[in-house]
């Protein structure tokens, strides 16, 4: 895109064109930050109203009242910032910029389709979850710096709780990267194309198990109910954000829903199917009309799929919030180390060898080859560019990434087209 | 600190031991049921010591009541425990009807009964969904806010006010139960039937409802009776005692003839009377007692107000068939300025959360002389401090719930 950039104003390899195209890709994810955490907030309060048997906001913008959420928002601007007198003032202003920007961060190595991704990073696995991780410095900066010893226990709680759960998190990741052989989410999500019976949740039992897993853990890690002991509203008043008011306080849940649309869009590539629908239509509209606007089509359709996946995880968490009690710390801890942690290791050894053994996949039970690399995806025009940079070695099949290579040199002839709208890795 | 006595149960042994703290958890904190105020001393999330400090709420309600007569003063009971405002009023008419030796008429007995079971519904719903909030649980406060609202707007039908009702007095109750209301009366409790299986779905038998609540905050039936603990507190500790069938004679006749049971487990075997009561056809199965639960926790308490529940949907069915067959005065309520004797008399209701007492002293003036009110919650507080000690912050709320206070009804 930088180049695309730099070939219209014909300024040759400038830093201009990365810099717009990196504004461009910027402005697109805040969107989705906080246009999805307006309609996450605004879903929250319908779903919870429809659990309990009410209505939720029905006044504001129409009959769903889906403006609540920016009507709350304008409210929450024009309230008073207050910084108690015992705060910590430089730590505790600062300590909601650094959750959003956290969460905000893991959108940019997260792609929405192939190819839709901010920022081609090989290893993107990795960089979501670590950035995500330092989510719980805002939590824990704000509860030392607020100066109340009720955001001092949320902190605790918080730094207790999500350091524990990164370990079975990390370990129920590691099984897609091993089964695909690649970090790059791109890869592993276009691994998965074609009928679902392809993704890797349907793989063999243990990867189900895993998912399970991943997505409990992913629920504790963005401190979700039953897990949300750090603002535990009945034990420590609001936990960490006792103290805040105003804006800063809505940053913290703009954070939290953001990256609660992050663990589970990463769910959705790890183990369902990324961008890729339960039937390929996208693809199967993408090669009937061929070409560079079939591929943008199929694109948008995988953005669409993708979005929704990432919808009905968040979902699923609104639904577990709004029925579950909370558990106690201690019961957290050891729902975290009794159980996540072994199934998640069993999770491990076991996918690990039922792919060392070649057991039968759902996929190859209903004929069709295991991770079937679509031809769309290895001719022509669009190619999956990290595959060169990371030899997939678990791929049964290496021919794609000669196609790979021999599909990039002549790459020359995509980079002046206008459809690679947030295209990356070719730099 | 660490060297004194072991059977100490406020210590706690620690590999690393911190700096304790003291907090306040109240007056003003989402789970202390209005203005309690808990000081903890923690260590870490374990709380070593708590001690409750009362008297935030306190309005005088008994020194005014010596300057009020006694029908003046019928408002200020339902202030006391405002969410069982019915069975306050009911309290301090058969303290006054005892003092004037009054004898009910048969319809304003069976009236007082729909009402009174009726508030107890109301009472534990909120208990129950409260809880459930104290614990994480948002959805089951609604659930029993909404069936609750149900009563109130019987509860306002007949009396016109729907949280303090000043509804039954000395002498039988304002009015009468207007045409038509038994039916919707009825109508309700069918619903509601349907609704008790849904509430031990979403709270009794969820999973992790058992594993914060059971086990927590055993209190023996000894110490129970020690610290003079009454209603579901006491019972679910083991301790058979109802007043509808062990208190004085002009309370429990005005049960007379209706068949129900006292919701307490067996001390010796641990279980509960079978759920004789059918409706639809089947019986309304009570669910299976978790086997983490010890008899006097926290499980156990909340489990008998969710029987009881039915126990009075039960009375109240009964109640309501009596009623439509008697006919004749439903009471008189007595004047406005009715001439108190120079007696005394002392009374003990069964409330929604214990025994409610009141004492009444005439001197013949229309102004009683003395008035004095034992609230059950005040009790059931004391024993806080005993059950919390050495445990984890979060099991403060799961203990304090499940005695289900009322602070108006402590401070007065």
């Amino acid at each position: 895109m930088a180049d695309f950039i730099n070939n219209i104003f014909g300024i040759g390899d400038s830093w201009v064109g990365y810099l717009i195209a990196a504004l461009i890709a910027a402005v697109l994810i805040l969107h989705v930050v906080a246009v999805g955490a307006l309609l996450f907030i605004w879903m929250e309060r319908k779903i919870s109203g429809r659990i309990q048997d009410r209505l939720g906001p029905t006044r504001v913008g129409g009959k769903y009242g889906w403006l609540q959420t920016l009507a709350d928002g304008i409210k929450l601007i024009a309230k008073e910032d207050i910084t108690p007198d015992l705060a910590d003032r430089f730590l505790f202003k600062i300590a909601p910029y650094v959750g959003l920007a956290a969460s905000y961060a893991a959108f940019i190595a997260l792609p929405f389709a192939d190819g839709v991704v901010a920022q081609h990073v090989n290893t993107a696995v990795f960089f979501v979850l670590a950035v995500l991780g330092l989510e719980v410095f805002s939590v824990i900066l704000a509860g030392y710096a607020s100066g109340s010893k009720w955001s001092l226990f949320g902190a605790m709680r918080e730094a207790a709780q999500v350091v524990s759960y990164e370990v079975p998190l990390g370990m129920c990741v590691v099984v897609p990267v091993m089964i695909c052989g690649t970090m790059n989410l791109t890869t592993i999500g276009n691994m998965q194309a074609g009928l679902f019976t392809n993704w890797l949740v349907f793989n063999d039992p243990f990867t189900f198990l895993t998912a399970i897993i991943y997505f409990t853990c992913a629920t504790a890690g963005v401190n979700r109910a039953p897990f949300d002991l750090a603002e535990a509203e009945s034990e420590l008043v609001a936990g960490f954000h006792t103290e805040y008011s105003g804006l800063r306080w809505s940053l913290f849940f703009m954070a939290e829903y953001s990256s609660m649309f992050v663990v589970s869009a990463l769910a959705s590539i790890l183990f369902f199917g990324g961008s890729h629908g339960p039937i390929p239509v996208g693809q199967w509209i993408g090669e009937t009309i061929g070409g560079t606007w079939g591929l943008n089509i199929s694109r948008i359709i995988g953005v669409g799929n993708l979005l929704l996946k990432g919808l009905i995880g968040v979902t699923v968490m609104m639904w577990i919030r709004w029925t579950f009690p909370r558990l106690r710390i201690d019961q957290v801890m050891t729902m975290c180390l009794k159980y996540c942690v072994p199934l998640a290791a069993l999770g491990f050894i076991g996918a690990t060898t039922w792919q060392y053994l070649d057991l039968p996949t759902a996929n190859s039970l209903v004929g069709n080859p295991r991770y079937e690399k679509h031809e769309m995806w290895t001719e022509g025009v669009e190619v999956t560019p990290a595959a060169d940079a990371s030899p997939a070695s678990g791929i049964p099949d290496p021919e794609p990434h000669q196609e790979d290579k021999t599909a990039n040199a002549d790459s020359v002839t995509v980079k002046t087209l206008p459809v690679s709208v947030v295209k990356g890795g070719e730099r | 600190m660490a060297t004194s006595k072991i059977d100490d149960p406020r210590v706690i042994e620690f590999d690393v031991r911190t700096d304790e703290m003291l907090i306040n958890m109240g007056p003003q904190h989402p789970s202390t049921h209005g203005v309690l105020r808990l000081v903890l001393r923690t260590d870490g999330e374990v709380v070593s010591d708590v001690e409750p400090h009362l008297g935030y709420l306190h309005r005088c309600a008994e020194k005014i009541g010596e300057n009020l007569t006694a029908r003046q003063w019928i408002p200020y009971t339902d202030r006391m425990d405002y969410l069982a405002a019915m069975n306050m009023n009911l309290g301090w008419s058969l303290v006054i009807e005892k003092l004037l030796e009054y004898d009910l008429p048969e319809r304003g007995r069976h009236l007082r009964v729909i009402i009174s079971e009726m508030g107890r519904i109301a009472s534990h719903l909120v208990a129950m969904g409260t809880y459930g909030l104290d614990l994480g649980s948002f959805t089951p406060f609604l659930y029993g806010f909404r069936e609750r609202e149900k009563i109130l707007n019987l509860f306002e039908e007949a009396c016109g006010a729907r949280l303090t009702y000043s509804y039954l007095t000395p002498g039988g109750a304002t009015a009468d139960l207007p045409v038509g209301w038994t039916d919707k009366c009825r109508q309700f409790l069918n619903q509601f039937k349907e609704v008790i299986p849904e509430l031990h779905t979403l709270l009794t038998t969820n999973s992790i409802f058992v594993s914060r609540t059971a086990g927590i905050g055993v209190m023996s039936a000894k110490m129970a009776v020690d610290y003079g603990c009454t209603g579901p507190v006491l019972r679910g500790s083991g301790v058979y005692h109802d007043l509808r069938f062990h208190g004085e004679e002009r309370y429990t006749e005005m049960y007379e003839g209706y068949v129900f049971d006292v919701i307490c487990a067996d001390p010796e075997t641990g279980k509960y009377p079978e759920s004789n009561y059918e409706f639809h056809g089947d019986s309304l199965d009570y669910p299976e007692i978790p086997r983490q639960a010890i008899l006097g926790d926290c499980w156990h308490r909340f489990y008998v107000r969710m029987l009881e529940v039915v126990q009075s949907v039960r009375l109240i069915e009964q109640a309501i068939e009596k009623y439509e067959a008697t006919s004749g005065d439903w009471g008189t309520p007595i004047k406005l300025v009715q001439k108190l004797p120079a007696k005394e008399a002392y009374m003990e209701t069964e409330a929604p959360r214990g025994q409610m007492g009141f004492y009444v002293v005439g001197n013949g003036d229309s102004i009683p002389w003395r008035v004095r009110a034992r609230s059950s919650s005040f009790c059931n507080l004391s024993v806080t401090a005993p059950l919390c000690q050495g445990i984890l912050l979060a099991d403060i709320p799961a203990i304090v719930g499940s005695l289900d206070v009322v602070m108006g009804e402590i401070d007065r």
